[in-house]
Protein backbone atom coordinates (compact mmCIF):
# COMPACT_ATOMS: atom_id res chain seq x y z
CA UNK A 1 0.00 0.00 0.00
CA UNK A 2 1.32 3.22 -1.11
CA UNK A 3 0.08 6.72 0.69
CA UNK A 4 0.37 9.22 -1.47
CA UNK A 5 0.98 12.33 0.78
CA UNK A 6 3.34 10.72 2.99
CA UNK A 7 5.37 9.57 -0.08
CA UNK A 8 5.04 13.84 -1.33
CA UNK A 9 5.88 15.03 1.49
CA UNK A 10 9.39 12.36 1.93
CA UNK A 11 10.39 13.68 -1.36
CA UNK A 12 9.66 17.09 -0.88
CA UNK A 13 8.54 19.53 -3.35
CA UNK A 14 10.10 19.69 -7.65
CA UNK A 15 13.14 21.30 -7.36
CA UNK A 16 14.25 22.86 -10.73
CA UNK A 17 17.51 21.53 -12.46
CA UNK A 18 19.74 22.53 -15.20
CA UNK A 19 19.30 19.71 -17.48
CA UNK A 20 15.47 20.06 -17.17
CA UNK A 21 14.84 21.04 -20.88
CA UNK A 22 15.97 17.89 -22.03
CA UNK A 23 13.82 16.21 -24.39
CA UNK A 24 12.97 13.49 -23.23
CA UNK A 25 9.98 11.30 -25.39
CA UNK A 26 10.72 12.69 -28.58
CA UNK A 27 7.41 11.57 -30.16
CA UNK A 28 5.09 13.61 -27.97
CA UNK A 29 8.15 15.86 -27.19
CA UNK A 30 8.09 15.17 -23.23
CA UNK A 31 11.14 17.26 -21.21
CA UNK A 32 13.07 15.75 -18.62
CA UNK A 33 11.31 18.69 -16.33
CA UNK A 34 8.30 18.33 -17.13
CA UNK A 35 7.92 14.28 -15.92
CA UNK A 36 10.22 15.61 -12.98
CA UNK A 37 7.40 17.89 -11.76
CA UNK A 38 4.89 15.34 -12.74
CA UNK A 39 6.15 13.13 -9.96
CA UNK A 40 5.87 15.14 -7.37
CA UNK A 41 2.14 15.99 -8.40
CA UNK A 42 1.09 13.06 -7.49
CA UNK A 43 1.91 10.97 -11.09
CA UNK A 44 4.64 8.16 -9.52
CA UNK A 45 3.65 5.31 -11.43
CA UNK A 46 4.65 4.99 -15.60
CA UNK A 47 0.80 4.36 -16.18
CA UNK A 48 0.05 7.72 -14.52
CA UNK A 49 2.97 9.57 -15.97
CA UNK A 50 1.68 8.44 -19.74
CA UNK A 51 -1.61 9.38 -19.48
CA UNK A 52 -0.47 12.58 -18.03
CA UNK A 53 2.11 13.54 -19.93
CA UNK A 54 2.24 11.56 -23.31
CA UNK A 55 5.56 10.26 -22.48
CA UNK A 56 5.76 6.77 -24.69
CA UNK A 57 2.66 7.40 -26.40
CA UNK A 58 3.45 8.29 -29.41
CA UNK A 59 4.65 6.36 -32.58
CA UNK A 60 7.40 4.23 -31.19
CA UNK A 61 5.18 3.67 -27.60
CA UNK A 62 8.15 4.30 -25.30
CA UNK A 63 10.68 1.67 -26.97
CA UNK A 64 12.95 4.72 -26.61
CA UNK A 65 12.08 6.13 -23.75
CA UNK A 66 11.08 3.76 -22.01
CA UNK A 67 13.83 3.04 -19.84
CA UNK A 68 14.46 6.86 -19.44
CA UNK A 69 11.49 7.76 -17.97
CA UNK A 70 12.10 4.56 -15.76
CA UNK A 71 15.24 5.87 -14.29
CA UNK A 72 14.04 9.45 -13.83
CA UNK A 73 11.39 7.91 -12.06
CA UNK A 74 13.04 6.28 -9.74
CA UNK A 75 15.61 8.71 -9.07
CA UNK A 76 12.51 11.34 -7.71
CA UNK A 77 10.99 8.94 -5.49
CA UNK A 78 14.11 7.55 -4.17
CA UNK A 79 13.38 3.74 -5.34
CA UNK A 80 15.57 1.20 -7.23
CA UNK A 81 14.81 1.33 -11.26
CA UNK A 82 13.34 -2.33 -10.86
CA UNK A 83 10.70 -0.89 -8.52
CA UNK A 84 8.73 1.07 -10.85
CA UNK A 85 6.96 -0.91 -12.97
CA UNK A 86 7.21 -0.79 -16.94
CA UNK A 87 4.04 0.03 -19.10
CA UNK A 88 2.14 -2.56 -20.57
CA UNK A 89 3.19 -2.92 -24.28
CA UNK A 90 -0.28 -3.74 -26.61
CA UNK A 91 -1.18 -4.34 -29.72
CA UNK A 92 0.15 -3.86 -32.83
CA UNK A 93 3.69 -4.05 -32.40
CA UNK A 94 4.05 -1.45 -35.13
CA UNK A 95 1.94 1.67 -36.24
CA UNK A 96 -0.37 -0.33 -38.89
CA UNK A 97 -2.94 1.78 -41.40
CA UNK A 98 -6.90 1.09 -40.82
CA UNK A 99 -7.03 -0.68 -44.09
CA UNK A 100 -4.53 -3.19 -43.46
CA UNK A 101 -5.14 -4.09 -40.04
CA UNK A 102 -8.62 -4.22 -41.33
CA UNK A 103 -8.40 -6.77 -43.73
CA UNK A 104 -8.04 -10.28 -41.92
CA UNK A 105 -10.71 -11.82 -43.88
CA UNK A 106 -13.45 -10.85 -42.02
CA UNK A 107 -16.56 -9.28 -43.00
CA UNK A 108 -17.39 -5.03 -43.85
CA UNK A 109 -19.36 -4.37 -40.90
CA UNK B 1 -5.74 3.46 16.40
CA UNK B 2 -7.09 2.57 12.69
CA UNK B 3 -6.95 5.77 10.08
CA UNK B 4 -9.97 7.64 10.57
CA UNK B 5 -12.11 10.13 7.85
CA UNK B 6 -14.74 11.89 7.64
CA UNK B 7 -15.66 10.12 4.01
CA UNK B 8 -13.45 7.39 2.64
CA UNK B 9 -14.22 6.77 -1.29
CA UNK B 10 -13.05 2.98 -2.58
CA UNK B 11 -12.24 3.36 -6.25
CA UNK B 12 -10.05 5.74 -7.60
CA UNK B 13 -11.76 6.06 -10.75
CA UNK B 14 -13.32 9.32 -12.44
CA UNK B 15 -16.40 9.10 -9.88
CA UNK B 16 -13.78 8.27 -6.30
CA UNK B 17 -11.34 11.22 -7.89
CA UNK B 18 -14.50 13.58 -8.75
CA UNK B 19 -16.50 12.82 -5.66
CA UNK B 20 -13.16 13.41 -3.44
CA UNK B 21 -12.22 16.79 -4.98
CA UNK B 22 -15.82 18.28 -4.44
CA UNK B 23 -15.74 16.82 -1.08
CA UNK B 24 -12.57 18.64 -0.11
CA UNK B 25 -13.78 21.67 -1.98
CA UNK B 26 -17.02 21.62 0.22
CA UNK B 27 -14.21 22.05 3.07
CA UNK B 28 -14.45 18.30 4.37
CA UNK B 29 -11.28 18.32 5.78
CA UNK B 30 -10.58 14.61 6.19
CA UNK B 31 -11.41 12.43 2.77
CA UNK B 32 -9.25 9.20 1.62
CA UNK B 33 -9.64 7.41 -1.21
CA UNK B 34 -8.60 3.44 -1.42
CA UNK B 35 -7.29 2.66 -4.81
CA UNK B 36 -6.37 -0.90 -5.57
CA UNK B 37 -4.30 -1.04 -8.10
CA UNK B 38 -0.79 0.90 -7.90
CA UNK B 39 -2.63 3.22 -10.39
CA UNK B 40 -5.12 5.87 -9.93
CA UNK B 41 -7.52 5.42 -13.19
CA UNK B 42 -6.23 2.14 -13.71
CA UNK B 43 -10.22 1.26 -14.97
CA UNK B 44 -12.25 2.15 -17.45
CA UNK B 45 -12.13 5.78 -16.73
CA UNK B 46 -8.62 5.65 -18.30
CA UNK B 47 -9.49 3.35 -21.58
CA UNK B 48 -12.54 4.99 -22.74
CA UNK B 49 -13.73 7.17 -25.90
CA UNK B 50 -14.22 10.40 -24.49
CA UNK B 51 -18.02 11.11 -25.30
CA UNK B 52 -19.62 13.55 -23.00
CA UNK B 53 -22.85 12.98 -24.66
CA UNK B 54 -26.74 13.34 -23.56
CA UNK B 55 -28.20 11.81 -26.67
CA UNK B 56 -28.63 8.05 -26.62
CA UNK B 57 -28.98 8.01 -23.11
CA UNK B 58 -32.20 6.52 -20.68
CA UNK B 59 -33.98 9.79 -19.77
CA UNK B 60 -34.11 8.75 -15.75
CA UNK B 61 -29.74 9.74 -16.65
CA UNK B 62 -30.47 13.29 -18.40
CA UNK B 63 -31.03 15.24 -15.53
CA UNK B 64 -27.89 14.90 -14.17
CA UNK B 65 -25.87 14.31 -17.18
CA UNK B 66 -27.69 17.95 -18.82
CA UNK B 67 -26.36 19.39 -15.03
CA UNK B 68 -22.97 18.77 -15.86
CA UNK B 69 -22.35 20.07 -19.09
CA UNK B 70 -24.45 22.55 -18.66
CA UNK B 71 -22.37 23.93 -15.45
CA UNK B 72 -19.37 21.66 -14.96
CA UNK B 73 -17.47 20.59 -17.71
CA UNK B 74 -17.13 23.98 -19.39
CA UNK B 75 -15.44 25.01 -16.35
CA UNK B 76 -13.65 22.02 -15.68
CA UNK B 77 -9.68 22.91 -17.43
CA UNK B 78 -10.08 26.32 -14.99
CA UNK B 79 -11.15 24.54 -12.40
CA UNK B 80 -8.60 21.49 -11.97
CA UNK B 81 -5.78 23.68 -13.36
CA UNK B 82 -5.40 20.99 -16.09
CA UNK B 83 -6.45 20.52 -19.80
CA UNK B 84 -9.57 18.50 -19.90
CA UNK B 85 -9.66 19.34 -23.60
CA UNK B 86 -13.80 19.75 -23.54
CA UNK B 87 -15.02 20.34 -26.76
CA UNK B 88 -19.10 20.93 -27.53
CA UNK B 89 -19.27 20.98 -31.11
CA UNK B 90 -22.18 18.69 -31.00
CA UNK B 91 -22.94 14.51 -31.32
CA UNK B 92 -23.84 12.80 -34.77
CA UNK B 93 -25.16 9.38 -34.49
CA UNK B 94 -25.12 8.00 -37.60
CA UNK B 95 -27.52 5.38 -39.55
CA UNK B 96 -27.29 3.73 -42.66
CA UNK B 97 -31.02 2.17 -42.76
CA UNK B 98 -34.59 2.97 -42.03
CA UNK B 99 -34.13 0.40 -39.12
CA UNK B 100 -31.49 2.66 -38.05
CA UNK B 101 -33.04 5.81 -38.09
CA UNK B 102 -36.00 4.44 -36.11
CA UNK B 103 -34.16 3.14 -33.30
CA UNK B 104 -32.41 6.83 -33.53
CA UNK B 105 -35.99 8.57 -33.62
CA UNK B 106 -37.36 6.68 -30.69
CA UNK B 107 -34.19 7.94 -28.53
CA UNK B 108 -33.85 11.11 -30.10
CA UNK B 109 -38.10 11.51 -29.37
CA UNK B 110 -37.98 10.24 -25.54
CA UNK B 111 -34.83 12.39 -25.02
CA UNK B 112 -36.90 15.49 -26.35
CA UNK B 113 -39.61 15.44 -24.16
CA UNK B 114 -36.84 15.63 -21.19
CA UNK B 115 -35.97 19.09 -22.53
CA UNK B 116 -32.64 17.89 -24.24
CA UNK B 117 -31.95 19.67 -28.25
CA UNK B 118 -31.96 16.49 -30.31
CA UNK B 119 -32.98 16.30 -33.42
CA UNK B 120 -33.06 13.60 -36.71
CA UNK B 121 -31.44 15.10 -39.44
CA UNK B 122 -30.76 13.85 -43.41
CA UNK B 123 -28.82 13.01 -45.30
CA UNK B 124 -27.47 16.26 -46.50
CA UNK B 125 -27.36 18.26 -43.36
CA UNK B 126 -25.09 15.15 -42.02
CA UNK B 127 -22.46 16.40 -44.69
CA UNK B 128 -22.85 19.87 -43.75
CA UNK B 129 -21.40 18.94 -40.58
CA UNK B 130 -19.05 16.65 -41.39
CA UNK B 131 -17.71 16.16 -45.26
CA UNK B 132 -15.97 13.43 -43.96
CA UNK B 133 -18.28 10.94 -43.73
CA UNK B 134 -19.37 7.95 -46.58
CA UNK B 135 -22.33 8.38 -48.90
CA UNK B 136 -23.69 5.35 -47.31
CA UNK B 137 -25.02 7.14 -44.25
CA UNK B 138 -28.90 8.22 -45.01
CA UNK B 139 -29.32 10.44 -41.67
CA UNK B 140 -28.55 10.77 -37.81
CA UNK B 141 -29.52 12.18 -35.16
CA UNK B 142 -27.67 15.34 -34.12
CA UNK B 143 -27.42 17.04 -30.33
CA UNK B 144 -25.52 20.06 -30.72
CA UNK B 145 -24.61 20.16 -26.94
CA UNK B 146 -23.11 17.12 -26.80
CA UNK B 147 -19.10 16.38 -27.43
CA UNK B 148 -16.05 15.01 -25.80
CA UNK B 149 -13.15 15.11 -23.13
CA UNK B 150 -9.71 13.73 -22.45
CA UNK B 151 -10.55 10.96 -20.04
CA UNK B 152 -6.85 10.66 -18.90
CA UNK B 153 -6.70 14.56 -18.08
CA UNK B 154 -10.15 14.55 -16.40
CA UNK B 155 -9.71 11.61 -14.13
CA UNK B 156 -5.77 12.29 -13.56
CA UNK B 157 -6.51 16.34 -12.92
CA UNK B 158 -10.12 15.09 -10.24
CA UNK B 159 -7.07 13.18 -8.52
CA UNK B 160 -3.93 15.77 -8.67
CA UNK B 161 -6.34 18.65 -7.50
CA UNK B 162 -7.88 17.04 -4.70
CA UNK B 163 -4.62 15.60 -3.50
CA UNK B 164 -3.42 19.66 -3.67
CA UNK B 165 -6.16 20.07 -1.07
CA UNK B 166 -5.05 17.53 1.44
CA UNK B 167 -6.98 14.45 0.10
CA UNK B 168 -5.20 11.34 1.12
CA UNK B 169 -4.72 8.95 -1.43
CA UNK B 170 -3.86 4.86 -1.32
CA UNK B 171 -2.96 3.13 -4.00
CA UNK B 172 -2.61 -0.93 -3.67
CA UNK B 173 -5.30 -0.84 -1.12
CA UNK B 174 -7.75 -3.34 -2.26
CA UNK B 175 -11.04 -3.39 -0.09
CA UNK B 176 -12.40 -6.87 0.84
CA UNK B 177 -15.35 -5.87 2.89
CA UNK B 178 -17.42 -3.79 5.01
CA UNK B 179 -18.40 -3.78 8.52
CA UNK B 180 -20.84 -2.15 10.38
CA UNK B 181 -20.87 -0.98 13.96
CA UNK B 182 -23.91 -0.48 16.04
CA UNK B 183 -25.81 -0.68 13.03
CA UNK B 184 -24.36 1.98 11.19
CA UNK B 185 -21.21 1.47 8.95
CA UNK B 186 -17.89 2.22 10.07
CA UNK B 187 -14.96 -0.23 8.94
CA UNK B 188 -13.31 -0.78 5.43
CA UNK B 189 -11.19 -3.93 5.71
CA UNK B 190 -8.21 -4.02 3.15
CA UNK B 191 -7.53 -7.82 1.92
CA UNK B 192 -3.92 -7.45 3.55
CA UNK B 193 -6.18 -6.78 6.73
CA UNK B 194 -5.47 -3.12 7.38
CA UNK B 195 -8.86 -0.96 8.84
CA UNK B 196 -10.05 2.20 7.83
CA UNK B 197 -13.04 3.98 10.29
CA UNK B 198 -15.24 6.67 8.24
CA UNK B 199 -18.29 8.18 8.97
CA UNK B 200 -19.33 8.14 5.30
CA UNK B 201 -18.42 5.18 2.82
CA UNK B 202 -18.83 5.86 -0.85
CA UNK B 203 -18.13 2.72 -2.71
CA UNK B 204 -17.31 3.79 -6.61
CA UNK B 205 -15.15 0.68 -7.53
CA UNK B 206 -16.77 -0.23 -11.11
CA UNK B 207 -18.16 -3.94 -10.93
CA UNK B 208 -16.09 -5.02 -8.14
CA UNK B 209 -18.12 -2.81 -6.35
CA UNK B 210 -20.99 -5.57 -6.26
CA UNK B 211 -18.28 -8.29 -3.73
CA UNK B 212 -17.60 -4.93 -1.41
CA UNK B 213 -21.38 -4.14 -1.07
CA UNK B 214 -22.10 -7.59 -0.99
CA UNK B 215 -20.08 -8.00 2.64
CA UNK B 216 -23.16 -5.62 4.02
CA UNK B 217 -25.90 -7.67 2.65
CA UNK B 218 -26.37 -5.38 -0.21
CA UNK B 219 -26.51 -7.14 -4.16
CA UNK B 220 -26.62 -5.15 -7.41
CA UNK B 221 -27.58 -7.00 -10.66
CA UNK B 222 -24.55 -6.14 -12.72
CA UNK B 223 -23.02 -8.28 -15.27
CA UNK B 224 -19.20 -6.87 -16.67
CA UNK B 225 -17.90 -6.38 -20.33
CA UNK B 226 -14.99 -5.96 -22.15
CA UNK B 227 -14.99 -3.41 -24.49
CA UNK B 228 -11.73 -2.19 -26.15
CA UNK B 229 -10.23 1.07 -28.03
CA UNK B 230 -7.57 2.31 -30.55
CA UNK B 231 -5.43 5.47 -31.31
CA UNK B 232 -4.31 6.42 -34.66
CA UNK B 233 -1.25 8.21 -35.07
CA UNK B 234 -2.02 12.49 -35.14
CA UNK B 235 -3.86 13.34 -38.42
CA UNK B 236 -4.42 17.03 -39.90
CA UNK B 237 -7.34 18.87 -38.03
CA UNK B 238 -10.53 17.11 -39.80
CA UNK B 239 -13.59 17.49 -37.49
CA UNK B 240 -14.46 18.34 -33.98
CA UNK B 241 -18.01 15.96 -33.28
CA UNK B 242 -18.46 13.10 -31.19
CA UNK B 243 -19.41 10.26 -33.62
CA UNK B 244 -21.01 7.22 -32.96
CA UNK B 245 -23.75 4.72 -34.84
CA UNK B 246 -27.16 3.38 -34.33
CA UNK B 247 -25.55 -0.21 -34.55
CA UNK B 248 -23.44 1.05 -32.15
CA UNK B 249 -20.21 -0.71 -33.85
CA UNK B 250 -18.32 1.97 -33.08
CA UNK B 251 -17.44 5.78 -31.67
CA UNK B 252 -14.89 8.05 -31.40
CA UNK B 253 -13.67 11.65 -32.02
CA UNK B 254 -10.25 13.69 -33.13
CA UNK B 255 -8.63 14.66 -29.86
CA UNK B 256 -6.81 17.83 -29.77
CA UNK B 257 -3.36 15.94 -30.00
CA UNK B 258 -4.52 15.53 -33.31
CA UNK B 259 -5.11 11.51 -33.19
CA UNK B 260 -8.76 10.46 -33.07
CA UNK B 261 -9.84 7.77 -30.56
CA UNK B 262 -12.29 4.85 -30.88
CA UNK B 263 -13.85 2.81 -28.98
CA UNK B 264 -15.87 -0.57 -30.19
CA UNK B 265 -16.47 -4.62 -29.50
CA UNK B 266 -16.60 -7.33 -32.26
CA UNK B 267 -19.37 -8.61 -30.13
CA UNK B 268 -17.39 -12.06 -29.12
CA UNK B 269 -16.12 -10.37 -25.67
CA UNK B 270 -18.71 -11.86 -23.79
CA UNK B 271 -17.40 -14.99 -24.68
CA UNK B 272 -14.41 -14.48 -22.84
CA UNK B 273 -13.52 -15.69 -19.81
CA UNK B 274 -11.21 -13.18 -18.72
CA UNK B 275 -10.43 -12.61 -14.53
CA UNK B 276 -11.05 -9.03 -13.94
CA UNK B 277 -7.64 -7.79 -13.61
CA UNK B 278 -7.03 -8.59 -16.89
CA UNK B 279 -6.98 -6.67 -19.93
CA UNK B 280 -6.34 -8.56 -22.97
CA UNK B 281 -7.31 -7.51 -26.37
CA UNK B 282 -8.88 -9.97 -28.61
CA UNK B 283 -7.41 -10.30 -31.73
CA UNK B 284 -10.74 -9.62 -33.79
CA UNK B 285 -11.90 -6.46 -32.20
CA UNK B 286 -9.56 -4.56 -34.06
CA UNK B 287 -9.49 -5.56 -37.11
CA UNK B 288 -13.85 -5.62 -37.50
CA UNK B 289 -13.13 -1.96 -35.87
CA UNK B 290 -10.92 -0.64 -38.26
CA UNK B 291 -13.74 -1.86 -40.59
CA UNK B 292 -16.73 -0.51 -39.17
CA UNK B 293 -14.53 2.66 -39.05
CA UNK B 294 -13.41 2.78 -42.62
CA UNK B 295 -17.39 2.20 -43.20
CA UNK B 296 -17.90 5.46 -41.77
CA UNK B 297 -15.30 7.43 -42.13
CA UNK B 298 -13.42 6.53 -45.52
CA UNK B 299 -10.91 9.15 -45.58
CA UNK B 300 -9.17 7.30 -42.52
CA UNK B 301 -8.29 4.14 -44.11
CA UNK B 302 -4.28 5.31 -44.28
CA UNK B 303 -4.27 6.46 -40.74
CA UNK B 304 -1.72 3.92 -38.84
CA UNK B 305 -3.10 2.77 -35.64
CA UNK B 306 -0.27 3.16 -32.55
CA UNK B 307 -2.47 1.51 -29.85
CA UNK B 308 -5.32 -0.51 -28.69
CA UNK B 309 -6.57 -1.63 -25.48
CA UNK B 310 -9.29 -2.51 -23.46
CA UNK B 311 -11.42 -2.18 -20.07
CA UNK B 312 -14.52 -3.27 -18.12
CA UNK B 313 -17.66 -2.15 -18.21
CA UNK B 314 -19.94 -2.38 -15.11
CA UNK B 315 -23.06 -3.53 -16.77
CA UNK B 316 -26.52 -2.69 -14.90
CA UNK B 317 -29.05 -4.61 -15.40
CA UNK B 318 -31.75 -1.73 -16.51
CA UNK B 319 -28.87 0.22 -17.99
CA UNK B 320 -28.57 2.93 -16.13
CA UNK B 321 -26.41 3.27 -12.68
CA UNK B 322 -27.07 3.09 -8.84
CA UNK B 323 -26.33 6.56 -7.45
CA UNK B 324 -28.00 6.14 -4.45
CA UNK B 325 -27.28 6.34 -0.09
CA UNK B 326 -28.43 3.20 0.93
CA UNK B 327 -30.87 3.09 3.91
CA UNK B 328 -30.27 0.10 5.05
CA UNK B 329 -26.68 0.12 5.92
CA UNK B 330 -26.89 3.85 7.19
CA UNK B 331 -23.13 5.89 5.99
CA UNK B 332 -23.06 3.83 2.77
CA UNK B 333 -23.35 5.91 -0.67
CA UNK B 334 -22.78 3.79 -4.09
CA UNK B 335 -22.37 4.79 -7.15
CA UNK B 336 -21.90 1.85 -10.01
CA UNK B 337 -23.30 -0.06 -12.60
CA UNK B 338 -22.35 2.97 -15.26
CA UNK B 339 -22.93 0.71 -18.58
CA UNK B 340 -20.42 2.17 -20.46
CA UNK B 341 -20.95 5.60 -20.59
CA UNK B 342 -20.14 7.20 -16.85
CA UNK B 343 -17.19 9.20 -18.17
CA UNK B 344 -19.27 12.17 -19.39
CA UNK B 345 -21.28 12.44 -16.13
CA UNK B 346 -18.32 12.01 -14.05
CA UNK B 347 -18.42 15.64 -12.71
CA UNK B 348 -22.05 15.81 -11.95
CA UNK B 349 -21.97 12.30 -10.33
CA UNK B 350 -18.88 13.50 -8.26
CA UNK B 351 -20.76 16.71 -7.16
CA UNK B 352 -23.94 14.18 -6.29
CA UNK B 353 -22.20 11.70 -4.12
CA UNK B 354 -20.40 14.95 -2.17
CA UNK B 355 -23.47 16.67 -1.66
CA UNK B 356 -25.13 13.14 -0.71
CA UNK B 357 -21.78 12.19 1.90
CA UNK B 358 -22.60 15.91 3.33
CA UNK B 359 -26.63 14.75 3.50
CA UNK B 360 -27.15 17.94 1.13
CA UNK B 361 -30.25 18.24 -1.41
CA UNK B 362 -28.89 16.76 -4.36
CA UNK B 363 -28.37 19.39 -7.27
CA UNK B 364 -30.94 17.35 -9.14
CA UNK B 365 -33.26 14.47 -8.30
CA UNK B 366 -31.39 10.96 -8.02
CA UNK B 367 -34.56 9.20 -7.21
CA UNK B 368 -34.67 7.07 -10.27
CA UNK B 369 -31.16 5.73 -9.52
CA UNK B 370 -31.94 4.52 -5.94
CA UNK B 371 -30.19 1.11 -5.11
CA UNK B 372 -33.61 -0.21 -4.32
CA UNK B 373 -35.16 -0.52 -7.48
CA UNK B 374 -34.83 -3.91 -8.19
CA UNK B 375 -35.70 -4.70 -4.93
CA UNK B 376 -39.53 -7.23 -5.65
CA UNK B 377 -40.64 -6.44 -2.63
CA UNK B 378 -41.47 -2.55 -3.44
C1 LIG C 1 -13.36 1.00 -23.86
C2 LIG C 1 -14.29 1.85 -23.06
C3 LIG C 1 -14.93 2.94 -23.67
C4 LIG C 1 -15.80 3.77 -22.97
N1 LIG C 1 -16.33 4.88 -23.58
C5 LIG C 1 -17.06 5.78 -22.86
C6 LIG C 1 -17.50 7.01 -23.44
O1 LIG C 1 -17.20 7.32 -24.59
N2 LIG C 1 -18.27 7.85 -22.69
C7 LIG C 1 -18.59 7.57 -21.40
O2 LIG C 1 -19.29 8.37 -20.76
N3 LIG C 1 -18.15 6.42 -20.81
C8 LIG C 1 -17.40 5.53 -21.51
N4 LIG C 1 -16.94 4.36 -20.91
C9 LIG C 1 -17.35 4.06 -19.53
C10 LIG C 1 -16.56 4.84 -18.48
O3 LIG C 1 -15.18 4.69 -18.70
C11 LIG C 1 -16.93 4.34 -17.08
O4 LIG C 1 -18.32 4.28 -16.91
C12 LIG C 1 -16.34 5.24 -16.00
O5 LIG C 1 -14.97 5.42 -16.18
C13 LIG C 1 -16.63 4.68 -14.64
O6 LIG C 1 -15.84 5.33 -13.68
P1 LIG C 1 -15.73 4.76 -12.24
O7 LIG C 1 -14.86 5.70 -11.48
O8 LIG C 1 -17.08 4.48 -11.71
O9 LIG C 1 -15.08 3.31 -12.42
P2 LIG C 1 -13.57 2.84 -12.74
O10 LIG C 1 -12.84 3.77 -13.59
O11 LIG C 1 -13.65 1.43 -13.17
O12 LIG C 1 -12.90 2.92 -11.32
C14 LIG C 1 -13.12 2.00 -10.31
C15 LIG C 1 -11.82 1.88 -9.54
O13 LIG C 1 -12.05 1.05 -8.41
C16 LIG C 1 -10.91 0.26 -8.22
N5 LIG C 1 -11.28 -0.92 -7.44
C17 LIG C 1 -11.87 -2.05 -7.87
N6 LIG C 1 -12.03 -2.92 -6.85
C18 LIG C 1 -11.52 -2.32 -5.74
C19 LIG C 1 -11.37 -2.71 -4.39
N7 LIG C 1 -11.77 -3.93 -3.96
N8 LIG C 1 -10.79 -1.85 -3.53
C20 LIG C 1 -10.36 -0.63 -3.94
N9 LIG C 1 -10.48 -0.21 -5.23
C21 LIG C 1 -11.05 -1.04 -6.11
C22 LIG C 1 -10.44 -0.08 -9.63
O14 LIG C 1 -9.08 -0.45 -9.65
C23 LIG C 1 -10.72 1.22 -10.36
O15 LIG C 1 -9.61 2.07 -10.40
C24 LIG C 1 -16.09 3.49 -21.60
C25 LIG C 1 -15.46 2.39 -20.98
C26 LIG C 1 -14.56 1.58 -21.68
C27 LIG C 1 -13.90 0.45 -20.97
Amino acid sequence: MTDIQEVLNKIGPYEPAEDDHLLVCRCEEVTKGEIRKAVHEGMFTIEELRRYLRCGMGLCQGQTCGKLVKGIVARELGVAVTDVTPATSRAPMRPTEMEIAGNDGGEQA
Amino acid sequence: MNPTADVIIIGGGINGCAAAYYLAKKGVKNVIVLEASDSIGHGGSSRNGGGVRQSGRDVRELPYVMYGIKHLWPGLSDELGVDVEYTQKGNLRLGKTEKHLEKLKTLADNAKKVGLDVRMIGKEEVKEINPYLSDDIIGASWCPTDGHANPLMATLGFYKKSLSMGVKYYTGAEVASLKKIKGRLRQVILKDGTIFEGEKVIVAAGYESRYIVRTVGIDVPMTRYFDQALVTEMQPEMFPQMLGTADANFYGHQTKHGSFVFGSDCGLEETMDMPLNEMKTISMTLPSSCRAIEGYIPALKDAKIVRSWGGWLDMCLDGVPVISPVDVVPGLILACGFTGHGFGSAPAVGLILAQMAMEEETVVDMSALRYDRFDPYQ
